[in-house]
């Protein structure tokens, strides 16, 4: 043996980092989501499938705020707040993914179809 | 009545001295503390490399085999959980190296093994656990992390068998 580190030892290393890389943006990304999940203030109002084209008011303190489920993802059209930060935050697609409308207590929460509700043993 | 004798040949003997070995640093890793459950750098699988190297294929997967047992029994988990999950990383990465010892010798050294190997190690162990021990779809969320650790430990472990057979090597010819 010459040197320890072959080139392919070399091109393996690199292949296995791509895999790790991958692995992560495969698993980390939350998957795809098939629901989003509307509160107000500290209840739901409402849970509606991203499989559909919908434009949905929902009241709050402020006023409406409009969220819009358009090809798999959401987000808030307008909002009666002032920094708008909700609308900025654009469209959500992954599962987790949450926009918050803090001044009119409104917030989207994006959920993934889990396989189970609970577990036991 | 006659006694009960069994024969040893010199190929046993080397087999247990590995296998010994293998045991020893086993023991010795159990020790140290693991930066995440489950995440264990496996430098008895430095062994397995080395007498992959040196030996056989079937030597290593008696070195590799007995150390899973005879550590096994030492800790009191034979036939637990942690012994199916050490048997199956170690079926998992024989198997793994059986196949990756036929790259060509000039391009793939230990270190691809050892990668391929600690892959291997932590995909057959992951499959375990989603299927019997937490079916859960949520572990998908460690499948990155364990996968860094195989790479990082994979690679050092490698390096480390490379650096054994390199001093070996020279031993042998000065």
């Amino acid at each position: 043996m010459k040197s320890r580190l072959l080139p392919g030892d070399l091109l393996t290393f690199v292949l296995g980092a791509v895999l790790v890389g991958w692995l992560f943006a495969a698993f980390w990304q939350g998957g795809s989501a098939g629901k989003v999940r509307i509160r107000t203030g500290d209840t739901v109002f409402a849970t509606f499938s991203l499989n559909q084209e919908r434009t949905i008011e929902v009241p709050g303190p402020l006023g409406i705020s409009r969220i819009v489920i358009h090809n798999h993802q959401a987000r808030f059209q307008s909002s009666p707040c002032r920094n708008q930060y909700c609308v900025h935050q654009g469209w959500l697609a992954h599962a987790g993914q949450v926009a918050v409308c803090l001044p009119n207590r409104v917030s989207l929460e994006l959920v993934g179809d889990k396989g189970y509700d609970s577990l036991n043993y | 009545m006659t006694p009960l004798t069994i024969k040893t040949t010199l190929r046993d003997h080397q087999v247990a001295r590995l296998a010994a070995f293998a045991i020893v640093l086993h023991l010795a890793e159990a020790v140290m503390p693991a930066p995440l459950p489950g995440v264990k750098p496996g430098i008895a699988n430095i062994i397995t490399l080395y007498v992959l190297h040196r030996y056989d294929f079937a030597t290593a997967a008696w070195v590799s085999l007995l150390r899973v047992f005879a550590v096994s029994l030492l800790f009191g988990s034979f036939l637990t959980p942690t012994f199916a999950l050490s048997l199956t990383g170690a079926l998992a990465s024989l198997f793994t190296l059986a196949l990756a010892m036929h790259l060509p010798k000039r391009l793939f050294g230990p270190v691809s093994h050892s990668i391929f190997a600690a892959f291997a190690h932590i995909a057959g162990q992951l499959l375990v656990v989603r299927l019997w021990l937490i079916p859960h779809a949520g572990l998908a969320y460690l499948v990155p992390v364990f996968a860094v650790f195989a790479l990082l430990f994979g690679t050092l472990n490698g390096l480390i068998a490379a650096k054994l057979l390199a001093a070996d090597l020279k031993e042998e010819k000065g």
